[in-house]
């Protein structure tokens, strides 16, 4: 399986699919996040392998100007 | 995906520009950008002071290190604004700016203004006491606005921002909402200074995507501070960034050309008529422009007498004060 972490939030799922279609499931913005594994950016086009944890860093900040 | 310029794995994939790029490549192009954007808005020249301000997030300690490797005269501004939120927020964003001058810049200045220090209370503490306990984001930003014109100001620097275009095109979109023209009209990548108190601000950063900003500051390896400001959780502006999000998602480009579209129209003159001029006062404690005479509205916030239970007045040096910070490597050179 692997693993896709968001701020405290941690799900697994099936490897052999994109980081696109995984985004889609799981419902995330794929605006909002970038795909890091192993502290290296990845495209949302990679296909996912089994074993691999992909760390989603979170984008948007601000409160106001 | 494969960088467009030498075919190894791309890091980063720019649907509106229909451009991937490799880590290599993208720590090229995106200064390049910038570049360019300074030229076409004119938003500065390399004879300019720049005094940055920079609060130990992605986009100022980005666009600090992007000035500084396009060869800019750049000065950092930290300003100490006290907010804990139960993870010292303020102190880890103080460590972030110095680790960053420390790994990458290490003769850079940065001044430092703290506001408990300088005034005597931290901007949680004031905004509790001005009873505004729910958000002291307007009271945050009425002091970070004063404090970065006036070292502005007084060191002779340009005013220089990272505000990127989701925090521009979010802002645009909450003010075409309501039909803001006044804000309209003001709403710039350069705001030229109109009183010799008034520093010029610019925002180099505004066409650039939050998430191009987040990639380089990975990809350059600025160890930046991740979390939220604990009191920006629920805010508008968050609100508006997904809902642009959201848009783009479908349509690559929309936020871009929802801007800089804005832009050309501002520059044909859509809002012209709104720009009035106002006549301004100088504040009764401090002598900055303000206007409506008498206090102006950052002396205003800080006169807590008067009230039984609020018993401290105007008791801050009007003159500012601001320290250097010198990193370790420059003290023993």
């Amino acid at each position: 399986m692997v693993k896709l972490i968001f701020r405290s939030h941690q799900w697994e799922v099936k490897p052999g699919m994109t980081i696109e279609s995984a985004l889609k499931k799981l419902d995330i913005d794929p605006e909002a996040v970038l795909p890091t594994i192993n502290d290296t950016l990845v495209t949302t086009d990679y296909v996912l392998k089994d074993g691999e944890t992909v760390k989603l860093v979170a984008v948007v900040s601000g409160g106001g100007q | 995906m494969k960088c467009k310029r030498c075919g190894a794995t791309a890091a980063i994939n720019m649907r509106h520009h229909k451009l991937a790029l490799c880590g290599a490549h993208y720590l090229e192009w995106l200064p390049a950008q910038v570049q360019r954007f300074i030229e076409k808005y004119k938003v500065f020249t390399a004879d300019d002071r720049l005094l940055v301000a920079v609060s130990g997030g992605k986009d100022s300690l980005s666009l600090w290190d992007i000035l500084l490797r396009l060869g800019y005269q750049a000065d950092g501004l930290y300003i100490g604004l006290g907010i804990d939120g139960g993870v010292q927020y303020s102190d880890q964003s103080h460590q972030k700016t110095i680790q960053f001058i420390e790994k990458f810049w290490p003769e850079a200045k940065l001044h430092v203004v703290d506001v408990e220090q300088t005034y005597g209370m931290t901007i949680p503490e004031l905004a509790k006491a001005r009873r505004r306990n729910d958000k002291p984001c307007s009271v945050c930003g009425l002091n970070k606005r004063h404090i970065m014109n006036r070292v502005a100001v007084e060191g002779g620097y340009v005013l220089v921002t990272g505000h990127n275009l989701d925090d521009e095109a979010a802002v645009l979109m909450q003010n075409t909402l309501r039909w803001q023209t006044g804000y309209l009209a003001r709403q710039s990548p350069v705001l030229e200074s109109t009183h010799p108190k008034f520093a010029r601000k610019v925002k180099p950063l505004c066409r650039f995507y939050e998430r191009e900003m987040a990639a380089y500051a990975i990809i350059r390896g600025i160890d930046y501070i991740y979390d939220e400001c604990p009191h920006a959780e629920g805010a508008t502006t968050l609100f508006y960034k997904t809902l642009l999000n959201q848009l783009e998602a479908n349509s690559p480009g929309a936020k871009l050309s929802f801007y800089l579209e804005f832009l050309r129209a501002r520059n044909e003159g859509l809002f012209k008529e709104t720009q009035e001029k106002v006549a301004l006062h100088a504040c009764d404690y401090c002598g900055q422009p303000t206007s409506t005479p008498g206090l102006c509205s950052f002396c205003r916030i800080w006169d807590l007498g008067g009230e039984p239970e609020r018993s401290r007045s105007l008791v801050f040096d009007p003159e500012l004060q601001v320290a250097a910070f010198e990193s370790a490597d420059a003290i023993e050179n």
